[in-house]
């Protein structure tokens, strides 16, 4: 399949660049690449999900190396993951409705699943959903013939002829059902500031004041949401330095007629008695109900905190990450270049190697984000609604496999 | 590309204004990358591997270049190899840049070019630029957006087809007290026209002991402001015309970029090309030229100032790496390296995949590359530790650059501002003094590098000969005796190399651009020197010490320009008379006359619209000379003079600023040395209109001057009322 290498390379340029901007449109774009690798992945008689997985866990693998920071790709690397697992799963048992399943898939899917030798790949995705993952209120209420039906895969070994025209159809099946569900989390992500803005109304009461941090598009949708619902109240925006995004959002909503107030980060604190709620964007929303946000939101949230005033955190669910802000695979921030803060001109002669002890007594730090944690969140709006920070993993339980966590293959993987 | 050249003129003249966005796309921007510095300033280091391939914070230069021009939409990037040609292609065939969609490399080899000057002629004559290109050399780091700069270029050029080139520039502030930048460059001064932003002059290399530079008076009677700058940083990015390169072929004296082809532009006013500058301000851009800037620039990088092309993002195939705190500051670490526990990496460190450290030992400010090896107790500041380099047990490295495969053995100390070349073992215990450069090549002897000569700077030209005693004795004295043992092949026990005698960049200038700060005693030194000058020095020269903008006074400094410049014109317009009467008398051909009348105009420097000014007032002395009896016969003489010398005088009327010059000297003659001519006024403008060379434009233009003078300088305005009259409803009924 030299044609998705090529759209692979291409993407992994952009994100090794730094060329795409924002979470929604990597999400977008991942989504669509990985849909594109699936469709032309050759599927295997035998094990078709596990050709899939290996698929996606390779080309994810060098889509998360490429730019570690921006989470959204390993959010829908894991989510794609996922899909594909559940569509095995709703397959597997369709076929078990009447009785043995072939475990043909046994023998390939031991080499590279050393662990848990003994489970075929729909065993351990069902496996996955009954034991690993901590149990979703869907799963409770909808998967009960699910976990009923597991054991009878697993035993039933042995029994492996004579299937393979049912085989060919399934696996077609499974690779359109499979391209389906991905199209739908694309959609889902298309429209997930639409879905977010029409909560607006719930959220805004009339004559609130609303404060918010720098510029977010899911944030300024929300806001125009509620304007549109003939909703009057004002708006403080901070103004987010240093790449000062405040003022393009300021802007914005100036021009669709909302009353709005700038004001320095600085400020913050001094205007928050004056504030109904907070509503600020994320970078990401992590397992623990934390959140990576734009550098000064801690700021933000620690005065909101102070003033008992809601902080409000809208996040579409391609933002939330199934890990934990210990693990050793996030890196929490990005250093971006000091120019943000001064310039260098001006600045040069502060900045001379060349004389004295050869380093400079002159540093600029300038981090993108800030971690504020998850018990200075009172709310989190995403495309499904409002959560409480604790309730996070819940959700996360819902859209993610508890293996897939780690997309690393294996070292044995690659035959 | 002659028929691509017509047909895009073509183009551009046929839909100026409506086709231009489109030509901004449509056409792909190419770039000449100049992978070879003519210069000898990485020796020893580059006798052995191309400076574009040495390892800037782990990645051969090269590559922050190219990536730069990819990301900044370069489409086609033409790689200029020279010395060492076969590693550069051989690199870049093995590295992924060959392999990128939407930017193709192509490398053009040649062996026997000396300067960049000859590299821009060989491309030329391989006609392979067809548009307008950025001009870089492999050594430039910067993460500057392209599109601004080139729209300006586009615009510029669409206005006027002699702005060539663009240069980019940036703020830098050069340190008062060594008068060098901080990029260990000579202090440059410039001056920019600080409306249109063209470059006037270009100084890298200022006589600083005087305090003072000299402008040509022409600069300042020209511009009406000029802002002069010595706090201007030359990035070295160009985006050029076609034309550049052409410039370059014409003129096969042109050998280095600055020094020849800018100055050279600058000064020659025949051909009018200009040069512009774009200022960049938030961006990043510098080029490496020296072991100092080699010094600054890592740091600049590691500092961050070059996001994205900073360590931890993999912008070209080189390893992951990660930060991690280190007391405030960040540090990038390689995930696969055996650090000791009690070794202590400061602030400010990369290091790489797979080196090991020892116990104790004290890292800061430095880069180490990959797969080195590095003992117990060694204490590394500031240095640069290229791949597989092994320091055993001991060592003390301050402020140095060590290359690949270099062994120091145990106890070694590394002084200030050291090189340690390709391979070199360092023995035991041994101390290579400062600013000394060890290889295991010996010294290419001074006749060997003959053809260099003339790129070597100008100071190291006058020392080239000396022996190191003598120039050791000279300065600082701190080399005397080790040095000259140290001449000798060993290195202490066990130690494989030769130590270079520095005679080549000149002992007493090492200092500058060495990788080392700068000594507090040398600094001391200087600026107690500097006090000492600006005792001397009246105070009233303030500007250059500041980044003052100086903008000429226009009243005073044209009114002493114009005395001067009003003897000059007096004896130029005598010289062209003669020169005319002397071509009427001997029936010199017309050309010949033009050519004479050209030598005249260089050697007193005179603009075009002095000629034509010159030449039209001899042809009416001339008439008025020739006998007559009536105004009537005066006419018919000078209608005859026109006709037959209307070639000569057309030669002169380039631009409707000359036509109108014509006019008012006309007028200037009627009122003083010619009044004869002045009941005349109205129908000799008539026979000049009818001869094309005034054209209704002008006259129309010099009316519409005239409108708000005083009543008696509309004498003449009112005697052709009726023939402008005439002009005005010609050209409205063409309307």
């Amino acid at each position: 399949m030299p044609d998705t290498q090529v759209l692979v390379n291409d993407f992994l340029n952009k994100l090794k660049k730094r060329k795409i901007e924002g979470s929604q449109a990597t999400a977008r774009q991942t989504a669509e690449l990985l849909r594109s690798v699936i469709s032309q992945q050759r599927v295997p008689y035998t094990n078709q999900a596990g050709a899939l997985i290996d698929a996606v866990k390779a080309v994810g693998e060098q889509l998360i190396a490429a730019n570690p920071v921006e989470l959204a790709v390993g959010n829908i690397v894991r989510r794609v993951l996922h899909i594909i697992r559940e569509e095995d799963l709703s397959l597997t048992t369709a076929a078990i409705g009447g009785l043995n399943l072939s475990a043909v898939s046994d023998d390939e899917n031991d080499d590279d699943r050393d662990g848990d030798s003994t489970l075929s790949a729909a065993a351990v995705a069902a496996a996955a959903r009954s034991t690993l993952r901590p149990p979703s209120l869907q799963t409770l209420l909808e998967d009960t013939p699910v976990s009923a039906a597991v054991p009878q895969t697993s035993s039933s070994g042995g029994d492996s002829e004579g299937k393979t025209a049912d085989k060919s159809s399934r696996s077609r099946k499974l690779k359109h059902d499979v391209i389906e569900a991905v199209n739908e989390l694309i959609q889902d992500i298309v429209t997930c500031h639409e879905q977010i803005a029409e909560q607006a109304v719930e959220h805004i009461h009339q004559n609130e004041v609303i404060l918010t941090l720098g510029s977010s598009r899911t944030v300024l949708e929300f806001l125009f949401a509620a304007k549109e619902k003939k909703r009057s109240f004002r708006v403080f925006v901070a103004e987010g330095a240093p790449r000062y995004q405040g003022h393009l959002l300021a802007k914005e909503l100036v021009a669709r007629g909302l009353q709005t107030t700038l004001i320095t980060d600085s400020a913050v604190f001094a205007m928050i008695s004056r504030v109904n709620m907070v509503i600020v964007g994320a970078h990401a929303v992590m397992a623990n109900g934390g959140v990576i946000a734009p550098v000064g939101m801690n700021l933000v949230a620690l005065a909101a905190q102070k003033h008992a005033v809601p902080f409000v955190v809208l996040a579409g669910s391609h933002k939330l990450c199934p890990l934990y802000p210990h693990n050793p695979e996030v890196l929490l921030n990005e250093l971006r270049s000091p120019s943000e803060l001064l310039d260098f001109g001006e600045f040069s002669d502060c900045m001379d190697f060349g004389s004295g002890s050869g380093s400079p007594l002159l540093h600029v730090v300038n981090p993108a984000f800030d971690y504020v944690p998850p018990k200075l969140v009172s709310l989190f709006i995403t495309d499904t609604g409002g959560h409480n920070p604790s309730y996070m993993y819940r959700l996360i339980a819902d859209y993610y496999s508890a293996d897939d966590l780690v997309v690393q293959r294996r070292a044995t993987a690659g035959n | 590309m002659g028929a691509q050249k017509k047909r895009a003129a073509a183009a551009a003249a046929a839909a100026r204004v409506s086709e231009d966005p489109d030509d901004l796309a449509r056409q792909p921007l190419q770039a000449i990358l100049l992978a070879d510095s003519f210069t000898t300033k990485f020796r020893p280091i580059t006798l052995e591997r191309p400076k574009v391939l040495l390892p800037l914070v782990n990645v051969p230069m090269i590559n922050y270049t190219l990536a730069w021009l990819e990301a900044a939409g370069v489409a086609e990037v033409f790689v200029f190899c020279c010395a060492h040609s076969k590693q550069v292609i051989d690199y870049l065939e093995n590295s992924e840049w060959f392999s990128q969609p939407n930017f193709t490399v192509k490398t053009i080899e040649s062996h026997n070019i000396i300067s960049a000057g000859d590299a821009l002629r060989l491309i030329y004559e391989q006609n392979v630029i067809h548009g307008d290109f950025v001009l870089i050399s492999g050594d430039t780091v910067s993460n500057m957006s392209l599109t601004q700069a080139l729209q300006e270029h586009k615009e510029r050029k669409k206005k006027d087809n002699n702005a060539v080139m663009t240069m980019i520039i940036k703020k830098s502030k050069p340190s008062p007290i060594t008068r060098q930048s901080r990029l260990g460059t000579d202090e440059l001064f410039m001056a920019i026209d600080p409306n249109t932003k063209q470059l006037l002059y270009y100084e890298d290399k200022a006589d600083h002991s005087k305090g003072t530079i000299c402008l040509d008076k022409m600069l300042l009677a020209e511009n009406p402001s000029i802002s002069l700058h010595n706090d201007k940083q030359d990035c070295y990015i160009d985006i050029c015309s076609p034309e550049v390169l052409s410039l370059f072929t014409d003129n096969f004296d042109y050998q280095h970029l600055r020094r020849h082809f800018v100055k050279g532009l600058l000064l020659d006013d025949i051909m009018g090309y200009k040069i512009f500058t774009h200022e960049i301000h938030s961006s990043y851009a510098a080029r490496i030229d020296n072991y100092r800037s080699y010094d600054i620039v890592s740091k600049d990088i590691i500092q961050r100032w070059t996001y994205p092309y900073v360590p931890d993002v993999k912008f070209c195939g080189n390893r992951a790496t990660k930060l991690e705190r280190r007391g405030i500051c960040f540090t990038a670490f390689n995930s696969e390296i055996e650090q000791s526990r009690s070794a202590q990496v400061g602030s400010f460190t990369v290091i790489g995949y797979g080196t090991k450290i020892g116990s104790n030992s004290k890292i800061s400010d430095s880069v180490i590359g990959e797969g080195c090896t590095i003992g117990s107790n060694v204490l590394i500041e500031g240095s640069y530790i290229w791949d597989n380099v092994i320091i055993e047990d001991g060592c003390e490295l301050r402020h140095v650059i060590v290359c690949d495969g270099v062994i120091m053995k145990a106890g070694a100390v590394l002084k200030p501002g050291v090189v340690l070349s390709f391979k070199v073992v360092i023995g035991e215990r041994f101390v290579v003094p400062a600013y000394s450069k060890v290889s295991l090549l010996q010294q290419p002897t001074v006749h060997d590098s003959d053809e260099e000569l003339e790129y070597a700077d100008n100071s190291s030209g006058t020392v080239e000969f000396s022996s190191i005693q003598g120039t050791a004795d000279q300065s600082n004295g701190e080399m005397t005796s080790e040095s000259s043992e140290a001449h000798k092949p060993k290195l202490g026990t066990g130690g494989v190399g030769y130590i270079w005698s520095i005679c080549e960049g000149g002992q007493e200038e090492e200092w500058r651009h060495s990788v080392a700060p700068i000594p507090e005693d040398k600094l001391t030194e200087l600026s107690e020197a500097m006090d000492d000058d600006q005792e001397l020095v009246t105070q009233d020269r303030t500007a250059l010490s500041t980044s003052g903008e100086l903008i000429s006074d226009s009243n005073a400094s044209e009114g002493d320009d114009n005395e001067d410049s009003k003897d000059d014109s007096v004896y130029f317009e005598k010289e062209v008379e003669a020169t005319f009467l002397r071509a009427v008398e001997e029936n010199v051909k017309v050309d010949h006359v033009i050519l004479e009348v050209n030598s005249l105009r260089l050697s007193y420097n005179m603009t075009s619209a002095d000629c034509a000014g010159a030449v039209f007032y001899s042809m009416m002395k001339l008439a008025i000379k020739t006998p007559h009896s009536s105004a009537s016969e005066l006419q018919q003489n000078t209608a005859n003079i026109i006709t037959t010398w209307q070639k000569l005088l057309k030669s002169y009327l380039l631009e409707i600023d000359e036509e109108i010059e014509i006019i008012l000297k006309f007028e200037e003659m009627c009122l003083e040395s010619a009044k004869e001519f002045s009941p005349l006024f109205a129908r000799i403008l008539h026979i000049l209109y009818d001869k094309d060379i005034l054209q209704e434009d002008a006259i129309l233009r010099w009316a519409d001057e005239k409108e708000g003078a005083d009543e008696s300088d509309k004498v003449f305005v009112r005697q052709s009322e009726k023939f402008i009259q005439w002009l005005r409803e010609a050209s409205e009924e063409e309307d």
